[in-house]
């Protein structure tokens, strides 16, 4: 902390000019919400790789059956249960895609010699002789479908009657809250039920038991938030503006939820696939001859020790893409979260 | 001359972010001296907490780096030591008190606990004893019925007597440094009178020196013997709390002077310091008030300046002190108050 | 003083949170006072005095228990149409305290200017409104560029400003500041307070000036009001309150500030309040009296005859 005896130039010591302009200037790029979350999310690797095969999936299940060359209910019974066999893979022998099987003494047979079929059935086919290909992504197509139901009605359902709730508070929120304990209170299983009673077990009668219990704790979550937010001094600036309470709770509040929602959505999803599948295996769901992941492995199941290949497939694939829907929340939670950032 | 107990030389930290390397301290020295209380002031982004949590090492693993510089304390340079041997000084040779008394404290935890686990963990020995000691702290730092409220948990206290159950347990060890990040901000006027008094009084009793973090001048006023200014991640002017009171030098300390109040300036414009803290991100080339700085030369854009010496104890780092730098006025505010110590001491 | 206008009247408000419940808080008990149009009335006091949420009730963001809040004569609570109450919001604005909170993050700052000029109807055209916020940017020393920016962009002080472009857009006569620079570094406060003092001269702006800081407090407010508990002990402008306190609690609130002067410092004696030092009698009448003109007290009968003495002895 000395005196630096250094010679400076006595222009040096000119008054500087200095624009206070500039140093109300901003430097770093204007980044808007989505950007920053989005260049989050790319740091989680798990999340992004469950995305790559979600979009596969998501395009094999519209392509998969255009390209098979078969249709789903077409049964062919001298061709059935044979194993997968694919072109060129079958060349491959760890692979389990070359047509053979082994039989109780072990001894490794090709079935499609055995039964002398030249078509190839990639993933094999069924008791009824039905491509399981085709049925498969038959299959992850009502479950895609169930996947958008569930979302669209989280986040009309959902969102609305939660934020309203929270919003509003006192007696309105006290009344829909007890509405959503007794709906929470009722086993999804009962409605589905009693919707079977009315209508036919399929499709209808499963979007019906999800439109009436799916959004509860999507209404929750959004509630909790709510409450927290329309504390904050910018909703209370809005409301000495003027600004109606329709305007507030989508321009203000909504915006700000949509972290929330998103992670929520995301969370959903794999559980109502997963719900549709399971009334599918107990036979409340779809019915035969109707291809769904859950009718599958319900036939797969029967021939677990014979055949594992029925089984396999549909199996692998459910649970592929309830495992990419739930590490692309955990990746969506991570980036989104307000909490976590620098 | 008075003992040296803690000295930071050339400090350097940076914080590796998202948008890149954030240099949030950019070559800071002091020294503490045995009992004596230290203010550190400045604005947000000056780096005064960083400085005082790097002393604990309680800044971030993952994200903040000590580039350079060391930071000795009983022949010790804590920047180098372990976390394990760190654990050893917190608490009982340095202590922290923090800014917000709602969440300095466990609130599952009854408050004798909490006064009692330092005690516990730096001293070998029985609970029963340990406990006496707790008890002893509570009274010390002014809370009533001692017996009963041993056993209660922080929600049951007010902010100002949570604030003191934090000092009780950062003194429980009877640290040599207490490290005080804005203790009395949070709190009311007529409770941080008492929170200030309570900490002077302490001080004389145990002997401890003070490092005390604030942006408010009027509690420097109050509590400092000696006073560190600091900017854009450096220390920018140090004295004693009347040389910077009554003789500032730096350009910044004149402006965090001359903005506030006084009992005149009703009817004239508070003087100003335009603009905003730097972007410690891309630090500027020269030095970093320069942008807000009236006074500012060529010079100023281009290099930083070194600490010039004033006296013995106050030191400034502008090059307005060089030698061959032009004579300035500084503003109104600083030369009335040049003037008024003068007068009571009967010039200098 | 030249005769002034009645722009603001509170009479016996009153704000009981939990009425009547074992858990009744009193924010506000019973206070009344008048804000003249073009002055500063700065309100005064500690955390749970009631000054914040006697700021929000007068803008009816809480409902008033009891009690009248004039506005030029109209009072703002009791039934309205909507149209009365964007009346209201049209002439009354406030500005609020934590910087972080105050903006919409996920708003652009040119939208959340232009919310008051949206919901009020005085923009007809999409380049009416960008040029109206440009100028709003302008008058609080920001430029056009950040129009396209959001908060989260911006420092402490530059948010407070934009909270003032916002409150500004739609041309009101009355602001409350809610403690507008209780979050902002010290020569951050000087500049926000600098220009709320120019908008005032400008555009002759009366404003409720809420804060804890007393000496920011003094500087910018023509006369004071200090509140405890709930209610308001005295009324008196700036320099009167400084000069002579007479509440004891506003004696001791002025004893407990530090003031940036070391030699000061180490001479000044903190005096402590004690409530019990009214020691009021059973059905004695306390309530607000004017000692001097111009200075109002909170204070009983006898205090009344004693504090006259005090001044007459000044």
């Amino acid at each position: 902390m000395a005196n630096i005896e250094k010679s400076i130039l006595q222009e040096k010591f000119q008054p500087a000019i200095i624009d206070a302009a500039k140093s109300e200037e901003l430097s770093k790029p204007s980044l808007s919400f989505w950007q920053d979350s989005w260049m989050r999310v790319r740091k989680n690797k798990a999340a992004i790789v469950s995305l790559v095969i979600l979009a596969i999936i998501i395009i094999m299940a519209f392509l998969g059956p255009a390209i098979s060359g078969k249709k789903a209910d077409d049964q062919n019974v001298k061709h059935a249960n044979l194993p997968a066999k694919i072109e060129v893979l079958e060349n491959v022998s760890w692979l389990p895609f070359d047509g053979t099987m082994v039989n109780k003494a072990g001894v490794e047979i090709d079935m499609y010699e055995k039964k002398s079929v030249d078509e190839y059935y990639w993933f094999g086919t069924d008791s009824l002789g039905r491509d399981i290909f085709t049925r498969l992504w038959k299959g992850t197509q009502i479950s895609l479908y169930i996947a958008l139901l569930a979302a669209v009605i989280d986040m009309v359902i959902g969102v609305s009657y939660g934020a309203i709730s929270g919003y509003f508070g006192g007696r309105l929120d006290n009344v829909m809250q007890r509405i959503t304990e007794v709906l929470t209170g009722i086993p999804n299983l009962i409605v589905v039920v009693l919707m079977i009673l009315v209508l036919e077990p399929g499709i209808l009668s499963i979007t019906i038991a999800l439109s009436i219990t799916g959004w509860v704790s999507m209404a929750r979550v959004v509630r909790a938030q709510v409450l927290k937010l329309k504390e904050q001094e910018y909703v209370l600036a809005a409301r000495t503006l003027g600004s109606s309470h329709a305007k507030i709770i989508f321009k203000h509040l909504v915006p700000n939820l949509a972290g929330v929602i998103i992670i929520n959505t995301m969370f959903t999803i794999p559980s109502a696939i997963f719900f549709e599948a399971f009334l599918s295996f107990i036979g409340l769901g779809l019915q035969a001859p109707a291809a769904s992941l859950g009718t599958l492995i319900e036939d797969g199941f029967k021939s677990l020790m014979t055949y594992p290949h029925m089984l396999i497939f549909p199996a692998i694939t459910i649970s592929l893409i309830m495992i990419c829907f739930n590490m692309v929340a955990d990746g969506l939670r991570d980036a989104l979260d307000p909490k976590m950032r620098d | 001359m008075m003992e040296k107990i803690l000295e930071v030389k050339d400090l350097n930290i940076s914080f590796h972010t998202f948008s890149g390397e954030v240099q949030a301290i950019r070559g800071v020295d002091f020294d503490l001296y045995k009992g004596e209380t230290l203010a550190i002031v400045g604005e947000s982004g000056s780096g005064k907490s960083v400085t005082t949590k790097s002393i604990m090492r309680l800044l971030p693993p993952g994200n903040s780096e000590i580039k350079r510089g060391e930071i000795l304390f009983e022949g010790k340079n804590l920047a180098k030591l372990s976390e394990k041997e760190m654990q050893k000084v917190r608490g009982k040779d340095i202590s922290m008190i923090f800014q917000d008394p709602m969440t300095s404290l466990n609130p599952t935890m009854k408050i004798g606990k909490q006064i009692m686990e330092p005690i516990l963990k730096h001293h070998k020995i029985s609970k029963k004893d340990a406990k006496l000691r707790a008890m002893e702290l509570l009274e010390l730092v002014g809370i009533p019925k001692v017996e009963e409220r041993f056993n209660q948990y922080p929600h049951q206290f007010s902010g100002g007597m949570r604030q003191r159950v934090v000092i009780a347990i950062a003194l429980a060890c009877d640290p040599k440094i207490l490290i005080a990040d804005e203790p009395t901000t949070a709190l009311d006027v007529t409770i941080q009178a008492q929170i200030l008094e309570l900490m002077k009084d302490l001080q004389q009793k145990i002997d401890t020196s003070i490092i005390f973090i604030t942006h408010d001048l009027g509690v420097v006023a109050n509590v400092a013997d000696r006073v560190a200014v600091m900017y854009g991640g450096k220390i920018v002017e140090v004295g004693t709390v009347d040389e910077i009171f009554y003789n500032p030098q730096h350009p910044y300390t004149w402006g965090l002077i001359s903005s506030m109040p006084d009992l005149d300036s009703r009817g004239k414009d508070l003087y100003v310091i335009p603009g905003t803290p730097p972007d410690l991100l891309n630090p500027p080339k020269g030095d970093a008030f320069a942008a807000r700085n009236a006074y500012a030369m060529q010079i100023d854009l281009e290099e930083q300046p070194p600490m010039f010496k004033v006296s013995d104890t106050h030191y400034a780092a502008t090059w307005l002190l060089h030698p061959d730098a032009p004579e300035v006025v500084p503003p109104e505010a600083v030369v009335k108050r040049r003037e008024y110590f003068l007068s009571m001491n009967g010039g200098k | 003083m030249a005769e002034k206008k009645v722009l603001l009247d509170v009479k016996n408000l009153k704000q009981y949170f939990n009425q009547g419940k074992s858990n009744e808080v009193k924010a506000i008990d019973d206070v009344s006072f008048q804000i003249y149009e073009g002055e500063t009335l700065g309100l005064v006091g500690e955390s749970g005095c009631g000054k914040s949420t006697t700021g929000r009730t007068i803008i009816r963001l809480y409902e008033a228990t009891d009690g009248e809040v004039l506005f030029r004569g109209k009072n703002v609570h009791g039934k309205k149409t909507k149209a009365e109450m964007l009346e209201f919001n049209h002439k009354m604005q406030m500005i609020f305290q934590d910087p972080y909170a105050s903006l919409n993050p996920r708003m652009k700052i040119s939208d959340i200017i232009a919310e008051g000029i949206d919901i009020h109807g005085l923009a007809k055209t999409k380049t009416e409104r960008l040029e109206q916020v440009y100028k709003l940017l302008e008058t609080v020393g920001l430029s056009k560029e950040h129009a396209n920016r959001y908060p989260h962009e911006f420092s402490g002080g530059q948010r407070q400003r934009i909270g003032i472009a916002r409150a500004l857009a739609v041309q009101p006569d009355f602001i409350i500041a809610d403690e507008p620079i209780s979050a902002l570094d010290v020569s951050i406060q000087a500049q926000v307070v600098n220009l709320m003092k120019k908008l005032q001269e400008e555009k002759g702006l009366t404003y409720l000036f809420i804060a804890h800081d007393l000496s920011m407090v003094k500087y910018i407010s023509d006369r004071i009001g200090v509140m405890y508990f709930g209610k308001l002990v005295e009324l008196t402008t700036s320099e009167e309150l400084y000069e002579n306190p007479l509440h004891p609690y506003t004696k001791s609130l002025l004893s407990a500030i530090p003031q940036p002067d070391p030699i000061s410092e180490r001479t000044r004696r903190r005096v402590a309040y004690n409530p019990s030092v009214h020691n009021y009698a059973e059905g004695e009448e306390v309530k607000m009296r004017e000692v001097k003109p111009g200075h109002f007290v909170l204070c009983s009968e006898k205090e009344f005859h004693q504090y006259q003495q005090q001044l007459n002895n000044n």
